[in-house]
């Protein structure tokens, strides 16, 4: 019984981050819209709810390319592990004390970590299988910068890991019921959201796709429901990384009066929201820039943040 | 520092939240179109409301697309064109007809809503293009200025004209 539980709660969430995905895109473009002082789509349906609707039933009819040139088995593999990867991750995210699928595994945050290090592969294989110039490039730009950004991410964390003393994400949450960690780790949360926003692959660090110089990076060769999937993926990643952003540092579902699953989603809706604020006002860096961030500022940011950390515990 | 420029590109966007919008809802929202916008061509009768138009081929001269082809009637002392043919489909609306015309018959008028399912409904005739009115210039009258009216009639002489 406890298995069929499980399975339909998976199933559910599987839908529910799905369709999350999809509103996000509307969403998304409604509020460029507005920072741009445009409406953004507003036709179909009510202020444009249904644009989604619209906007599936094209994409379910466009025609389902796989170029001749491409290797075909990692070209059909490679979305299918981006998704996968994220939606794999929510699992151990944490909704309330009780909601969730796994959200007392003890080794949640390794798993979130080791799920995110695993969605490149999708991103590079697109690339590699695409065989084609743009989509190379993309894929080895999303390698690189996955690799350096993916050190930090890991490396900032720690501090609350520490304060903490637990991998296990529900745990995490309980520890800060006397203060959010944003404020004793608020230097390891801004090194988190970067690197968050950089494994989201989301402006300003969208090297990867980069539109305007690679067509659209590792999946310019990607069509129909291929690059739905990408798509759908890129902003489930958005709302993971908003997720963790809120169980880490901004105490998740705790909060006053109102119930603790609106505490956790408005949370995150404001987390969303900045992503998508950070698209509309922030330029692309140039490659080596991203790099050279990555390696000579949050590098050794987040090493002085775990050493300051490990000193005012041992002090106090 | 760029972390505190970048900060302050976000708060700024943000602030555009609470902006009026520039978007025009155009079929509910119409644009304003001034008095002198050239849109949709028309030819206009004279107060008298007589046809205007005495097929002196110089819209069609000046046309720079070549969009305008006009024909005086056969009969005489008609000035009137016995077809009168604009091309939309390859009008720029320049408005140099409206320039060149001598008795103020063809004038560029707000519309632009002229869209058609296919080329061909874009070629007016002179059925579509007369109207009834005297358009933009209500008073000039060219016959009562120059030319006369009516079979075998003689030009005036401009020397009548002159102060």
């Amino acid at each position: 019984m406890s298995v069929v539980l499980g399975i339909l709660g998976a199933v559910a969430l599987l839908l529910g981050i799905v369709i999350l995905a999809a509103v996000l895109t509307w969403a998304e473009r409604r509020l460029l819209g507005f920072w741009q002082d445009r409406l953004g789509p507003n036709r179909v349906g009510w202020e444009g709810t249904l644009q989604v609707v619209a906007d599936m039933i094209k994409i379910f009819f466009k025609e389902d390319w796989v170029p001749a040139f491409s290797d075909r088995v990692l070209f059909v593999a490679a979305p299918v592990i981006v998704m996968a990867t994220v939606v794999l991750a929510f699992a151990v995210v944490p909704v309330t004390g009780s909601m969730g699928i796994a959200p007392d595994l003890n080794v949640g945050l390794l798993f979130f970590l080791a799920m995110t290090s695993l969605s490149v592969y999708g991103v590079v294989l697109a690339g590699w299988a695409s065989n084609s110039k743009f989509s190379l490039l993309g894929g080895m730009r999303a390698a690189a910068q996955m690799m350096s950004y993916e050190v930090f991410m890991g490396l900032a964390v720690i501090g609350v890991v520490m304060l903490s003393g637990s991998f296990d994400l529900r745990e995490i949450v309980r520890a800060q019921a006397k203060i959010w960690y944003v404020v004793p780790q608020f230097l390891g949360f801004v090194l988190f959201l970067i690197a968050g926003i950089a494994e989201a692959h989301r402006l300003p660090f969208d090297l990867p796709e980069g539109e305007n110089e690679l067509g659209a990076g590792f999946h310019t060769e990607y069509s129909s429901m291929k690059f739905g999937m990408f798509f759908v993926g890129e902003y489930a990643g958005i709302v993971l990384i908003s997720a963790m952003v809120v169980v880490l540092y901004f105490g998740g579902w705790l909060g006053p009066v109102l119930p603790p699953v609106v505490w956790f989603a408005g949370k995150v809706a404001v987390f969303v929201a900045f992503f998508i604020l950070l698209r509309a006002a922030l330029p692309r860096p140039r490659y080596d820039q991203l790099m050279s961030y990555g390696w000579k500022m949050m590098l050794p940011l987040s090493v002085v943040n775990i050493a300051v950390t490990g000193a005012l515990m041992l002090a106090g | 520092m760029f972390i505190l420029s970048a900060l302050r590109t976000c708060w700024l966007t943000f602030l555009h939240l609470f902006h009026k919008t520039e978007t025009q809802q155009y079929p509910e929202q119409k644009p304003k179109l001034a008095r002198r916008f050239r849109g949709r061509i028309v030819l206009t009768r004279d107060p008298d409301g007589r046809e205007r138009c005495v097929s002196c081929h110089l819209c069609s001269a000046v046309c720079p697309c070549d969009c305008i082809d006009l024909q005086k009637s056969a009969t005489e002392g008609d000035w009137t064109p016995a077809y009168f043919r604009i091309n939309f489909s390859r009008c720029i609306f320049c408005g140099f007809c409206e320039e060149a015309c001598p008795t103020s018959a063809i004038q560029l008028v707000p519309d632009f809503e002229m869209s058609e399912f296919s080329r061909q409904s874009l070629v007016y005739e002179k059925e579509h293009l007369l109207i009834a009115g005297t358009g933009k210039d209500a008073s000039y009258n060219f016959f009562k200025v120059a030319g006369v009216l009516g079979a075998g009639a003689a030009p005036k002489t401009p020397k009548s004209l002159m102060p």
